[in-house]
């Protein structure tokens, strides 16, 4: 190195200690955001309870109809003690979990069969059209009379909801790989068994997964609907139940608790989908 | 011995909704042990089309097509594909992709897998092995296609154009490689390319298609002093020049004819 250059640039070490100064900046301008986001977030949630609390009490909205948190968090908490909650609770996760397993299964079937034969799928393509536009929660009724009123009728109304959209998504991304990769197997003389596990199914791994995402919230509808349907219990049942002997806490309790487990359930499958696409 | 590749009259017609078309028409070639075969021609010769159908991986409308004698009914062993990119699958390492055909062949054992490694290290991949493709260059990548196709020990190799997506001096290199390997390893090589150069640098025969339908217009014996000079050096051999000029004007022509005698409008 010249003089004039180790002027500019200064000795490797100094470069360095800046360098590091910089991303040590760079790292707490990232860190305080993050706080600033999660205060704001926070903030909102309390204010939100806060003013339904104070508007409850003052009478600006109805008590009866909207109830209020305390109300609503003690009936939860009574719920949970006497063990109520569970039974619901453990009823509508068993239902959801069921018909979101089955979904994404057998539509992710149903899509390698129409991969497998394109004439089954030419067959079946008007068909899949007219039930994916259809509003599956109107076959409900049928799904009673077929199944009988409980936890079987309601899975089915879900799996409604949840097989056409997987198989489309599925069936859209094994459609999507790339020819050539199909043509370098096919040029060793893989026949279409090989293509499909070789190829096709693991190129349609990361869509498969991604389905799993979508399918956890069509799940929930699926069953929350099939419960206000038909079921004996469930929260679906709960909140159907609510409002026709007009007690709303229980309704806005049943639906904090949809809230915080659909989210978690949805996480779950987020650290799934992580851990199954890290390899990658 | 029988020719390693025969076709005779040759004709393939790509029927689609719109239009019927004679990609290639009354096709006779044979290509002898040993020999690196050129396809050039302008776009729509037909050219990969030809590969396509040696390669068993598309059955001509009409004619034989014989490899090593025997006639062809889908892709076997015996034949080696590389096409214009390396199309590696991403989620298997290299050891995994280069080791491809032999896994799906059901030939995969220790021996195979000691012989795909030696191969990765004769193509300067030693160290590779447990990378993934994402991890490695445009060129690094076309060698471990280069591989795969090698690792099954084909006798015949169909080179799709697997050159023309790389830097101008990785593709001379790796035209360097896949010559020297192929010379070495006594393969019999059929490239269809667009550039000129490299046809008369690495073949010994260079066949001129025109297209409209696909046919042989003309056929270039290229003289041993090229053929047998590494492809790199060939390019300064006395008589490249006027070859490559010849080949040209003859390329111009093939262009300018715009035939519609293949084409059945409805």
């Amino acid at each position: 190195m010249n003089k004039a250059g180790a002027e500019n640039t200064g000795t490797a070490a100094s470069r360095s200690e800046w360098l590091s100064s910089r991303h040590e900046e760079f790292k707490r301008a990232k860190r305080l955001r993050k706080r600033a986001v999660f205060a704001v977030q926070g903030s909102l949630l309390v204010l939100f309870f806060a003013a339904w609390e104070t508007a409850a009490r003052l009478g600006w909205i109805d008590r009866l109809l909207f109830s209020y948190p305390s109300k609503v968090f003690r009936q939860i908490y009574v719920n949970m003690a006497d063990g109520s909650l569970w039974h619901h609770l453990g009823i509508t996760l068993g239902e959801t979990a069921a018909g979101f397993v089955l979904g994404t299964l057998l539509g992710t079937l149903l899509a390698v069969a129409i991969w497998w034969s394109p004439f089954l799928s030419a067959v079946l393509d008007p068909y899949m059209v007219v039930f994916n536009s259809m509003p599956k929660v109107a076959l409900g009724p049928i799904f009673i009379v077929m199944f009988g009123a409980g936890f079987t009728s309601i899975v089915v109304t879900t799996l409604s909801i949840t097989i056409i959209v997987t198989t489309l998504v599925v069936y859209n991304s094994f459609c999507g790989v790339d020819p050539n990769l199909v043509k370098v197997v096919r040029s060793f003389g893989a026949n279409r068994r090989q293509v499909f596990f070789k190829v096709i199914l693991p190129s349609s791994f990361p869509a498969i997964v991604s389905t799993l995402k979508v399918n956890v919230g069509m799940s929930w509808v699926g069953v929350i609907v099939g419960e206000f349907l038909v079921a004996k219990s469930g929260l679906g049942y709960l909140i159907i139940y609510g409002f026709q002997v007009f007690n709303f806490t229980l309704v806005m309790s049943s639906l904090i608790i949809i809230a915080f487990v659909a989210t978690a359930m949805y996480q779950l499958v987020v650290y799934i989908e992580k851990v199954l696409l890290s390899r990658r | 011995m029988p020719p390693v590749v025969e076709l005779k009259s040759v004709t393939h017609a790509y029927l689609g909704d719109r239009e019927a078309s004679l990609a290639v028409e009354d096709l006779n070639l044979e290509i002898r042990d040993g020999e690196f075969v050129s396809l050039v021609g302008p776009s729509g010769c037909g050219k990969t089309t030809l590969l396509s159908i040696i390669a068993g991986l598309l059955p001509p409308s009409r004619g034989e097509v014989h490899v090593n004698g025997r006639p062809v009914s889908g892709p076997s062993p015996e034949v080696g594909y590389m096409l214009q990119q390396d199309y590696l699958l991403p989620w298997r390492s290299i050891l995994g992709n280069a080791a491809l055909g032999l896994e799906l062949t059901g030939r995969l054992d220790e021996a195979g897998r000691k012989k795909t490694l030696e191969l990765l290290a004769d193509m300067g991949l030693k160290g590779t092995e447990h990378y993934y493709p994402g991890q490695l260059s445009g060129g690094m990548r076309q060698r471990v296609a280069l591989v795969r196709t090698l690792a099954t020990d084909p006798g015949l190799l169909l080179l799709d154009e697997p050159f023309s997506a790389l830097d101008y001096q990785i593709k001379l290199q790796l035209e360097d490689l896949v010559a020297e390997t192929l010379r070495r390893r006594g393969k019999t090589a059929v490239l269809v390319t667009h550039d000129l150069s490299e046809a008369i640098a690495v073949s010994t025969r260079v066949i001129l298609l025109e297209r409209n339908p696909g046919r042989i217009r003309r056929v270039f014996e290229i003289p041993d002093r090229i053929a047998n000079t590494p492809p790199l050096y060939a390019r300064d051999q006395p008589g490249f020049a006027e070859l490559f000029h010849e080949l040209w004007k003859e390329m111009e022509l093939a262009g300018k004819i715009e035939g519609t005698a293949g084409k059945i409008e409805g």
